[in-house]
């Protein structure tokens, strides 16, 4: 067994910078890379694209980061973890093997997780009694069957060991927890039992501090004046020990910030209940690590304590909800805020006047500039110029469009200072509804697959 | 004790939680943690937050972390991807509990 592996969190979102994961393949020692690829809604936008082409439904961006770095991560031996796979991780497989023949890079074993995705099987989950009720607000999910657009289990850590049990050098995963990409290597390398909740409380921790790659190291930090280099800014690298002991740092010579105060930051994003963190290994208890800096860009975490899991899997299920248009002008002072009420009452009167009002609920105003992001907090009275952000949202996908078309004529036949019309009329999209749910976890059975470029 | 804006000793980060957001809140020193956990109540934080959180106001503490951890509920308009808000997924929720001033 490894005293010590380093694993690096590269990928914070599907959209995140390609410099991350290409920094840290480049720029220190490294055994494992740890790449998220999926929020909640991502799911349902592949599982479109999917619907429109077999061989999609999964992030590409992986298959361009991997053009960028595969000849790099073979001769390292760095081991890939990411849940590029989206819904359609064997296509994702394909993708990786035929770059890996493109590019000659020989005897590249890619593996798969599979058994997340229980779309095709909600029906009959249905007929068997299991609910998926919606855990915020109760209610059956027969209420929006009909127009599922995606459904997901998320998977713990020991899927993705069992991948690299079998050799995997690139793990190639659906809908696992953001944690688990990082608890995988330590179950693989240290032989953490299903049982050893304090060590997977451990990984857990270290999985939402690396989760969200640079946002730990000084992007999105309140002091941000005290985060050096922002163009460089050097991603986590976790070193995780048998114990369940590990440090964050980052590669020598990166920029950014990694100090205790970065890390608690990151510690308390998207964080419910620190006492009881719900995982499909265990229950975290963030409250019970010891958190000290032990050297430059050095974050020790220890003693972390955690519980046995519950006997489900939280589901992330998503469904077409209606359609959604948002737009904005840019209103010029003098008296920006008082023209930008006249001209949002202007587009609401004209809509009603032709036979399409929209009810409160669906309408949307913003004075951006004005205080909007800190409504009733900090606000401005009389800013030089303030953009108009319009949007509406209904079933009706037509009444949609028509707002849209109703906003640019505001140029000219609203008051003077209308500007900023760029990107043409607002069209409608569709909106994501997300479905929170639990399922018994003998519902659901994951398989791993490995084949050799 | 005078009154003071958070921002001049506190530090948050905040982002969404279904509906709502969190707004996690911490400092350097135990003594600024008296402060804090004296100063933001529940009911506090719901009145700085009037025209953002419509719905309840949760508060956790993780004193490891000198923090308190606030739940605002129905504070998205809509949660994260039915929103049509600019900051539909809470992200600057915390420089906003950060402008609030209190007794220190």
């Amino acid at each position: 067994m490894r005293d010590k592996i380093q694993i690096g969190y590269g990928q914070g979102f599907w959209g995140d910078s390609i410099l991350g994961p290409i920094r840290l393949v480049d720029e220190g020692p490294l055994d494992y890379l740890a790449l998220d690829y999926l929020a909640e809604v991502t799911m349902s936008i592949m599982q479109k694209l999917k619907s429109r082409n077999p061989d999609a439904g999964y992030a590409t961006d992986f298959v361009r980061m991997l053009d960028r770095t595969m000849e790099q991560i073979a001769d390292k031996g760095v081991r890939v973890i990411a849940n590029a796979g989206g819904v359609n991780p064997d296509a994702c497989l394909n993708a990786v093997l035929e770059l890996a023949r493109k590019k000659g890079v020989k005897g590249l074993k890619v593996g798969i997780v599979e058994g997340d995705d229980i779309l095709a099987r909600v029906p009959e989950l249905l007929a068997a009694g299991h609910d998926m009720k919606n855990m915020d607000d109760g209610r059956p999910l027969t209420e929006v069957q009909d127009t599922l657009l995606s459904a997901n289990a998320y998977i713990g850590a020991f899927s993705v060991a069992e991948c690299l049990a079998k050799g995997a050098q690139i793990v190639i995963c659906g809908r696992v927890t953001d944690p688990a990409l990082v608890g995988g290597p330590m179950v693989h390398e240290f032989g953490w039992q299903p049982t050893d909740y304090d060590k997977l409380a451990a990984s857990t921790v270290a999985g939402h501090i690396g989760e969200c790659g640079a946002q730990c190291t000084g992007g999105n930090y309140t002091r941000w004046r005290d985060v050096d280099d922002f163009v460089r800014i050097g991603y986590p690298v976790i070193e995780a020990t048998p114990d369940g002991t590990f440090t964050v740092t980052k590669h020598e010579g990166t920029g950014g910030l990694l100090t205790r105060d970065t890390v608690v930051s990151q510690l308390l994003y998207e964080m419910g209940d620190p006492n009881n963190y719900l995982g499909p290994d265990c229950a975290a208890d963030f409250t019970s690590a010891k958190i000290e800096e032990v050297g430059p860009s050095r974050v020790q975490i220890s003693g972390v304590k955690g519980g046995p899991p519950t006997d489900t899997y939280k589901v992330s299920l998503s469904y077409q909800s209606g359609y959604k248009a948002t737009g904005q002008l840019t209103i010029a002072g003098p008296d920006a805020i008082e023209k930008a009420k006249l001209c949002a009452d202007i587009v609401w009167g004209r809509l009603a006047f032709d036979g399409c009002a929209f009810a409160e609920d669906e309408k949307m105003v913003e004075f951006v500039g004005a205080g909007v992001t800190h409504a009733g907090i900090l606000e401005s009275n009389d800013p030089p110029e303030v953009v108009l952000r319009m949007g509406v949202k209904c079933a009706d996908k037509a009444r949609v469009n028509r707002f849209g078309s109703e906003l640019v004529p505001l140029v000219t036949s609203g008051p003077p200072g209308v500007t900023g019309f760029a990107g043409g009329r607002p069209k409608a999209t569709d909106i994501v509804g997300y479905w929170p749910a639990l399922l018994d976890k003998d519902q659901v059975k994951t398989r791993v697959r490995v084949e050799e470029s | 004790m005078a009154k003071v804006k958070l921002k001049e000793f506190a530090m948050a980060r905040s982002g969404d939680k279904g509906d709502g957001s969190n707004v996690g809140v911490f400092v350097t020193n135990a003594a600024d943690y008296e402060v804090i956990k004296r100063e933001l109540t529940v009911d506090r934080v719901k009145q700085h937050f009037h025209d953002i959180c419509f719905g309840e106001v949760v508060r956790y503490e993780a004193p490891n972390m000198l923090a308190l951890n606030f739940l605002l509920r129905d504070s998205l308009g809509g949660g994260g991807s039915e929103s049509l808000k600019t900051d539909a997924q809470g992200k600057v929720h915390g420089l906003g509990l950060l402008e609030i001033e209190i007794e220190r």
